[in-house]
């Protein structure tokens, strides 16, 4: 089944899973699954795929069950979404600290209360931290592509430390696209065979994130720390690699018309496909404006970033998430930071857009575009469109 | 007065990839030094049961074999007094340990 097809993003990511030749997967089937797992367990099921498909009694098994087997030396998925990644979050901050290389999909949805199922980036938001390395993705081919390179990038020796790609909750998962479905001999070319660098074994017993007094932990945790920061490195060289070999180029850090852009707008995700079509239509209309899309988000690609942004006058960063009590949204506090003692000067304006599963239109761009050319010192992010 | 220089345990380039530890570690580390009272075995009351053996968390008592009885290895013995609590024939007194 190579070629380009017709089908929907979960499954996408579901085939690439496959092609991946995954030997574990555990996952738990709670509102808000996605297909991804669902189209995985028939996989399975039906021979497709050999694989040992744990079908776990919560979230927080679902990613204790994935440490066990990637430190065991299987290869290894998971996908979540919302409430299920809040119930993971103990387990989470674990994986990284004992060198385990999982995959995991996060479809991105709002987190409660209240009740929602639409997209936004309030779930992810909450393991920014953790120490996993983290990618957005745009559309269904991305979503496909950045499967296959995060098991690449996650178990490579030098790094040897869990990747999440964020999809779009129903604007990405749920939707139907044409991709290029690549065939089994170019992913093995691709993706060499798991060879773990830390392995549980019975011949030569180990124990795996030991107990840290205070004269080791900060050893410990900045360990850590330079190790997803030299990641990008890695990141770099497997889109490099995918480019070879699949012949579609991905960077950290994308930009469009940007170059010459007194306005420059920051975007993660499948609104970035949006904010492009705005983006040509201000362009018509004679206005200077730009956009950056970040598709690495953990590590944050501090030198990617700065370069795209070193012209321009205005910068307009989008979040998708609310810091509650905090003036700022993740994304624009990140950027705030990195600007501020690199000796550019840019007017930096946050604003909050789809939130919720809220309809991200090419007019809010349009409306962001002229705020942030008009709007100096902005002190609080503004909420584009919310009625009050 | 300056405070003496603290010798760093473990330098971050040195420490293993997933902290992780090999079995040899914890027999390196010997623990009975935490220990404020020792078990002192009564060898006339003892029946060679084995209770002390079986219930302490450490594992820290020897099969002493054709001898009929277990001997606590005091350099792991930490001096939790399980051994004595549990002994059916009371054979098994805790001793403070002289500073």
């Amino acid at each position: 089944m190579a070629g380009r097809l017709a089908m929907d993003v979960s499954v996408a990511v579901a085939e690439a899973v496959r092609l991946a030749n995954a030997d574990v997967i555990a996952a738990y089937p709670i509102t808000p699954q996605t297909r991804i797992v669902e189209r995985l367990a028939e996989l399975v099921a039906n021979g497709q795929l050999d694989a040992d498909y744990i079908p776990v009694e919560s979230e927080h098994s679902a990613m204790s069950s994935s440490i066990g087997a990637a430190a065991a030396g299987a290869r290894t998925f998971t996908a979540t979404s919302s409430q299920g990644l809040a119930l993971m979050n103990e387990m989470v901050y674990v994986a990284p600290g004992l060198r385990v290389p999982i995959v995991m999909v996060v479809a991105n949805r709002a987190i409660s209360a209240p009740i929602a199922l639409g997209n936004d980036h309030s779930d992810i938001m909450s393991v920014r931290d953790s120490g996993w390395l983290s990618f957005f993705a745009e559309n269904g081919q991305e979503a496909l592509d950045l499967t296959l390179a995060a098991f690449r990038i996650a178990e490579d020796p030098e790094v040897s430390l869990p990747v999440c790609l964020s999809l779009d909750g129903f604007i990405l998962t749920h939707i139907t696209e044409p991709v290029l479905m690549p065939d089994q001999t170019e992913v093995d070319r691709f993706l060499p065979p798991f060879k773990p660098s830390v392995q549980l074994d019975i011949k030569d017993p180990i124990s795996m994130g030991l107990w840290a007094p205070p004269d080791v932990y900060a050893e410990a945790r900045k360990a850590m720390a330079l190790a997803l920061f030299s990641a990008k490195k890695t990141v770099v060289k497997a889109f490099d690699e995918f480019n070879r070999i699949f012949g579609r180029r991905y960077r950290p850090v994308e930009t469009y018309r940007q170059e010459d852009a007194e306005t420059v707008i920051i975007s993660m995700g499948s609104i970035s496909e949006t904010a492009m079509t705005a983006v040509d239509e201000m362009r018509d209309l004679g206005h200077k404006v730009g956009l950056v899309r970040l598709r690495l988000w953990r590590p944050f690609p501090e030198e990617e970033l700065l370069a795209a942004l070193a012209g321009a006058k205005n910068v307009a960063v989008v979040d998708r998430h609310l810091i509650l009590g905090c003036g700022s949204g993740p994304v624009g506090l990140e950027v705030k930071s990195l600007v501020c003692n690199s000796g550019l000067r840019p007017n930096i304006t946050n604003f909050f857009l789809g939130l919720g599963g809220r309809d991200v239109t090419r007019a809010n761009f349009k409306y962001i575009r002229e705020r942030a050319a008009g709007v100096r010192n902005q002190l609080r992010a503004e909420f584009v469109g919310v009625y009050e | 007065m300056t405070k003496p220089a603290v010798e760093a345990i473990a330098k971050v380039g040195d420490l293993p990839l997933g902290f992780i530890g090999r079995p040899k570690r914890s027999r390196a580390a010997k623990t009975g030094d935490w220990r404020s009272v020792r078990p002192v075995l009564d060898r006339a009351r003892c029946n060679y049961c084995g209770f002390c053996y079986f219930y302490c968390p450490d594992g820290v008592f020897q099969d002493m074999g054709e001898e009929k009885y277990y001997q606590a290895d005091l350099d792991y013995c930490k001096g939790c007094g399980i051994c004595a609590h549990e002994c059916p024939k009371k054979a098994i007194a805790m001793i403070q340990e002289e500073v």
